[in-house]
């Protein structure tokens, strides 16, 4: 009857009922899954939405950061172009008026040529005006040698009765060593005065008395280097303090391999292995103040930057407000 | 020899004045015919008694006792050294102190002797006080003493800058220079000598000298008639010269560079030799100085000295002055290979004859690095030897690539053959060279 079938009816329920347990067991499992994976999915979609954003905002500031930098260093190239064109036009200015002054060097050499010419042409004078004085001296020597001779044989002269040696009457003329003897004094013997040493008569004869003053025509442009008009530094000041000679410390001069470095670098290296990052902790709250806001390219206005967001957040209209009328 | 020294010391402490004096002048007489009679004059022990009574005897005595020293001292230092130390030295300048000129001539003449051997000597004569009585014995009329107290004075500063300066210091070189014009040719020699050997010590004494006002007056002294006042003119000069570049610019912008050439070309022989050296040292300091040299008409002198003299030592120095002419900028090298002096130079180097140091001045190293002067280079191609021929070919491989008309210059006159005929060392400077070379032309040329 009716227990039979309610007890058959519960047995083939019970029958089942494991099997539907664990049929309902997987499909509430897979459902709970399913809904575990959106929801997983749905972090990693976020996640990933954050994450892109903010690497984008790194990279933006990395990049105008990049992007400054290679600005500065265009301007710089730049600068440097144009310093070394001012630098050339200024240098070959320089060395060719101070340094090596080609038509001064040249104006130069033309005034020694002048002037050598003026020397050696005074020498030469010089040398003609002492070769006549020679001359003269040796004239002059002969003739009072001659003198001597003559008043040495005075007795020699002519007279009326006999012609002496030098007048033979078949000459139509007397000789002139005849008037040499009519001129001369007898010689006489008692007072021989000794050519005294002290009158040496070249002490007369102009080679002595006139130098050859060499006179030149105009004094020879200058040849030292002229330095250059404007407030230079001196030279040997700019060169002292180039090339000033380092005076190390103790501890640069002794050298890297020793081993207080060694042991300085290992202790480095370890400290640096132990830190998790490298941004040093600035304990005071003033460290960080000079660090300056690099505001990213969306944020800069068109005429500058935009100061709502940066420098004030709302709006504020002073003239409607109340409190000061 | 023969005992003599024996019998004549006696006589030197006659009574008789005379008999003392020729006793004395016959000592001097055979002590200054032969070194080895003096020695035997020194260890006869004759020095002592002669200086001893120097002080109180008439000036004959004083001039034969000053000739004996004279005749001792000059033959070898030790001889000299045993004067100083038998103190003949004080006595000599006590007799520089008395009034007859003959007296003080021999004095002077005696302490030149002593003073030239070494410099302890004239260090000796310095300290017995003998430099400001000599410069006073400068200033006196007589021609002949004035002559020996200079030479005296050479003799002294010549050693050391220190005696020199105690020279300077007697207030020397005003009256030397005043002495420059005097017409006596003797006289000249010894003054310039003594100024230039005052002057070449260091570079404050030359300032001294130079002050003095000696240019442009030194300058006629190069157009005396006598040589060797040429000689020592040119050598006063060349020591003012040779040390700083401003000394030589001063003796350029007074126009001594055109009278040293005009002296060179006067001279034969080794009277030249100090104007070639002079011309050297000043083209040596800068190559403004070189120019002068170049413009003063200097390198044909130069290159005449080369050919003509016989002398090795001549040549070598007019070598080293036409090196130092030339090597400052290819101006000046092309100045100098004008003057067609290059084979010369050349065929100097590669004579067996010359003496070492003739050929190591005549390297033509310095003028060729420099020489852009293709022609003059050419004749050279033939006959160098490797190590020149490097910086021979060197030169032309430089020149060469950038100049059309030299290249065919080149071609035509056989030196492209010559140079294919150099072999060298793959890797070497030369090899590299020739491969510049052979690059400027087109195959078949070098073929």
């Amino acid at each position: 009857g009716l227990r039979e079938e309610y007890f058959r009816r519960n047995r083939a329920v019970d029958e089942d009922r494991k099997i539907e347990y664990k049929a309902a067991v997987k499909i509430q499992s897979w459902f709970r899954g399913c809904r575990v994976r959106a929801y997983l999915r749905y972090l990693n979609k976020m996640v990933i939405f954050i994450q892109k954003w903010w690497r984008g905002y790194r990279s933006r500031r990395y990049f105008s950061k990049l992007v400054e930098t290679a600005y500065f260093i265009m301007k710089m190239n730049f600068y440097n172009e144009m310093a070394v064109r001012i630098q050339k036009r200024w240098r070959g200015y320089y060395v060719r008026k101070y340094i090596h002054n080609y038509y001064a060097l040249k104006k130069y050499l033309e005034a020694i040529s002048v002037n050598n010419e003026i020397v050696r042409s005074e020498l030469q004078d010089y040398k003609e005006m002492k070769e006549n004085e020679e001359k003269r001296k040796y004239l002059e020597k002969k003739e009072k040698e001659e003198k001597y001779q003559a008043r040495k044989m005075h007795y020699l002269l002519s007279t009326e009765q006999i012609a002496g040696i030098y007048n033979s009457p078949f000459r139509k003329s007397p000789d002139p060593m005849e008037l040499l003897l009519r001129k001369s004094k007898p010689l006489s013997h008692r007072q021989q005065q000794t050519k005294s040493p002290f009158d040496y008569e070249l002490y007369d004869w102009p080679t002595c008395k006139r130098p050859p003053t060499f006179s030149t025509a105009q004094p020879l442009p200058p040849t030292g280097r002229q330095k250059p008009q404007g407030p230079f530094r001196d030279t040997t000041e700019v060169l002292r303090q180039r090339y000033k000679p380092l005076e190390p410390t103790l501890r640069v001069a002794a050298s890297i391999n020793s081993p207080p470095e060694k042991a300085r670098e290992e202790m480095k290296r370890e400290e640096w292995r132990n830190h998790i990052h490298d941004n040093e902790f600035l304990p005071f709250s003033s460290y960080h103040k000079n660090q300056k806001y690099d505001p990213s390219i969306h944020r800069s206005g068109k005429y500058g930057q935009e100061t709502y967001g940066i420098k004030h957040f709302r709006e504020v209209q002073p003239k409607k407000w109340v409190a000061d009328k | 020899n023969s005992g003599v020294m024996s019998l004549l010391r006696p006589l030197l402490l006659d009574v008789i004045p005379t008999i003392q004096q020729t006793a004395a002048l016959a000592l001097g007489r055979l002590a200054n015919y032969n070194g080895d009679l003096a020695e035997a004059v020194v260890k006869g022990d004759i020095l002592p008694q002669l200086v001893c009574s120097l002080s109180e005897q008439n000036r004959f005595y004083k001039k034969a006792a000053a000739f004996v020293l004279r005749a001792v001292g000059k033959h070898s230092p030790q001889l000299a050294q045993a004067i100083v130390q038998c103190g003949a030295l004080e006595m000599l300048v006590i007799c520089l102190e008395d009034f007859d000129p003959g007296v003080k001539e021999a004095a002077s003449w005696a302490l030149g002797y002593i003073a030239r051997h070494n410099s302890e000597l004239s260090q000796a004569v310095v300290d017995a006080g003998a430099v400001p009585l000599l410069v006073l014995c400068i200033q006196e009329p007589e021609i002949a003493l004035k002559r020996i107290a200079a030479s005296t004075l050479s003799d002294i500063s010549k050693h050391s800058p220190e005696l020199a300066q105690t020279v300077v210091d007697a207030g020397a070189i005003a009256h030397l220079a005043q002495m420059i014009l005097n017409p006596d040719a003797k006289l000249k020699r010894q003054v310039l000598s003594a100024l230039s050997q005052i002057a070449k010590h260091s570079v404050d004494l030359a300032e001294l000298v130079v002050e003095a006002e000696i240019f442009p007056v030194v300058l006629t002294c190069l157009k005396d008639s006598d040589e060797y006042v040429k000689k020592n003119g040119a050598t006063l000069i060349r020591e003012i010269a040779k040390h700083t570049p401003e000394l030589s610019q001063f003796i350029v912008n007074a126009g001594g560079v055109a009278a040293v050439i005009d002296c060179i070309g006067s001279c034969r022989g080794t009277v030249r030799l100090p104007g070639i050296m002079m011309l050297g040292y000043v083209a040596a300091h800068s190559e403004n100085l070189s120019m002068a040299v170049i413009v003063s008409k200097g390198i044909p002198p130069l290159c005449a000295c080369l050919i003509e003299e016989h002398e090795d030592h001549i040549k070598a120095a007019a070598a080293w002055a036409l090196g130092q002419v030339g090597r400052h900028t290819p101006a000046h090298a092309r100045a100098v290979a004008v003057a067609n002096v290059l084979p010369t130079l050349l065929a100097i180097y590669m004579d067996t004859r010359s003496s070492e140091d003739l050929q190591m001045k005549a390297t033509l190293k310095n003028i060729l690095q420099k020489c852009t002067y293709l022609p003059a280079l050419e004749p050279l191609l033939h006959d160098a030897p490797p190590n020149i021929m490097k910086h021979i070919v060197g030169q032309f491989s430089k020149m060469l690539p950038h100049d059309s008309k030299a290249r065919r210059l080149f071609v035509t006159t056989g030196g492209l053959k010559k140079v294919q005929e150099i072999k060298a060392e793959p890797g070497s400077l030369l090899q590299e060279y020739i491969n510049t070379i052979n690059n400027c032309y087109p195959e078949e040329v070098v073929r």
